[in-house]
């Protein structure tokens, strides 16, 4: 890479401007700090044919992704599939809808990679030889298994309660998984402490300011898929909101180098009935979110105090979209809609997101006729227990003919009558 | 009406270490100016050039996020706790 295009860290609230260190918070104001770029000197160099002659992974937009030279984490993140969802158009009754597909991201299915993989790649650079998170599940995975490959020590905390194959999928990398007695909020106030006192690369502490920046090859990926082209709404899963500030970041920036029109595109949250104080928030039409208790069977989105929560809502009123939230049941139910007719078996963040989208088509806030994208960020067998009781049992028979005829002939029968 | 305040730790720079203050004063407005005068310095760190509580500076009366009461005019009596947090920065 012809140099990199990072000039600073800069507070989000006063402007002051830092050096790039592992350092998320403004000394005077306690404002998060986001990684400022001078996109000046990227003009007529990075280009669609440049782009389009590297691998297919995130890293081909790798000079708007704030590391130095080379990525040494998870080279091979990312670049998931965009898919034309034809039977659920049919299904909610619109025109053009798209899914992201990040539950086949690659290495540990969420998007989660994609930051990981950033934020892995910085903790290096910045010397670090023990990385950690605080998590809801897919994070711990994704930090395990990318700091398994690439040889770093990881200590993982979560919420003691979370689905066992998110556990699971953490544990199986040898990482030292900690769970804490309490909400992901408890987990994520007690990993502030721990990260001043053991001095780790805390991807979403001390690292959070890159780490964060990961989640726009998201959205450049979505753009590049659709043909070079900013679609006209998004619909994103929110937790901390994050997601939906770097999605609108990625769009705004694709926008300012050349490479998309701007389309216009409104940004669109979806949260859980049981989490959801962005969601109130917008709704509410105020910019105070009201930290809550999370009590909702998506998990990973059950942030009650969201860190980007005032900046997710700005995004979702400034683009002109909405927020909606969804009941357990109607995550279920979305969860259930996506696999049968999209054959994508998402965890229950993707049946909140398009639990909250039909919400949205039925009452006129996504309008049915101009192209709609769903970001799916995590996979479903993680999250089994969301719907193990919801679903067929296999019908149990013996190896025979005659007894498989008579349940064809059953079937048959339900099918005419 | 004194009211105790308690500082964080990366601004008891400006209250000579203390980790608590008392102030005199009958509204959330009224204490961070009176802040002000024992302790030169702390306003520009709790507020905006409007005056405003800066976003990620909680004040919290008595446990309650003065955000939810009525913001800089909660009124304060005798014998009231206010904490100044600054908001916990990370997560996912």
């Amino acid at each position: 890479m012809s140099g990199s295009i990072v000039r600073a860290l800069k507070c989000r609230e006063c402007g002051q401007e830092y050096p790039i260190e592992p350092i998320h918070v403004c000394e005077f104001c306690f404002g998060p700090l986001e990684v400022a770029y001078d996109y000046d000197k990227l003009k007529g160099k990075f280009t669609r044919t440049l782009i389009e002659s590297r691998p297919q992974t995130m890293w081909r937009y790798k000079e708007l992704l704030p590391i130095d030279g080379e990525p040494t984490v998870g080279a091979q993140n990312g670049f998931t599939p965009l898919i034309r969802a034809r039977n659920l158009e049919k299904a909610l009754g619109v025109k053009e809808l798209y899914i992201k597909n990040d539950s086949v991201c690659y290495p540990t299915l969420s998007f989660k990679d994609r930051v990981v993989s950033v934020a892995l790649s910085k903790a290096v650079e910045f010397g670090f030889k023990t990385v950690a998170c605080a998590s809801t599940g897919n994070l711990a995975g994704s930090v395990a298994a990318n700091a398994a490959a690439a040889g770093l020590e990881s200590y993982v905390f979560i919420p003691h309660d979370l689905e066992q194959g998110k556990v699971l999928g953490a544990g199986i990398f040898g990482t030292k998984i900690i769970g804490i007695r309490g909400k992901y909020d408890d987990v994520n106030r007690l990993c502030s402490e721990v990260a001043g006192k053991y001095g780790w690369g805390f991807v979403n502490v001390n690292v959070r300011p890159f780490y964060a920046e990961g989640s726009k090859s998201l959205g450049y990926e979505i753009m590049e898929q659709l043909g070079w082209k900013a679609p006209k709404h998004v619909v994103v899963p929110m937790a901390s909101g994050s997601l939906c500030t770097k999605i609108d970041k990625s769009i705004k920036e694709f926008i300012k180098l050349g490479l998309v029109e701007d389309n216009g595109t409104a940004v669109y949250g979806a949260q859980a009935t049981g989490c959801s104080p962005i969601s109130k928030s917008v709704k509410e039409g105020t910019d105070l979110i009201h930290p809550v208790i999370a009590d909702t069977i998506a998990k990973s989105l059950a942030i009650g105090n969201p860190a980007d929560g005032f900046y997710a809502n700005r995004v979702i009123r400034e683009s002109g979209g909405w927020s909606e939230d969804v009941s357990d049941q109607e995550v279920i139910a979305a969860m259930k809609l996506l696999a049968e007719t999209e054959g994508i078996f998402a965890e229950t963040a993707g049946g909140v997101t398009l639990g909250c989208a039909q919400k949205m088509i039925e009452s006129g806030r996504l309008p049915r006729d101009e192209s709609i994208v769903l970001c799916i960020t995590g996979n479903g067998l993680k999250t089994q227990e969301a719907v193990i009781n919801e679903i067929a049992k296999p019908r149990i028979i013996e190896a025979s003919l005659k007894e498989f005829d008579v349940l064809a002939e059953a079937d048959k029968a339900k099918l005419a009558s | 009406m004194a009211v105790s305040v308690r500082i964080p730790t990366p601004l008891r720079k400006l209250t000579g270490g203390a980790d608590e203050v008392s102030i005199d004063a009958a509204s959330i407005s009224e204490l961070i100016d009176n802040l002000e005068v024992a302790h030169p310095g702390l306003k520009e760190r709790l507020c905006d050039a409007n005056g405003e509580i800066r976003r990620f500076v909680n004040v919290y009366l008595n446990d309650e996020d003065v955000r939810f009461l009525d913001g800089r005019d909660t009124a304060l009596k005798d014998g009231d706790e206010v904490s100044i947090v600054p908001a916990i920065a990370g997560g996912k």
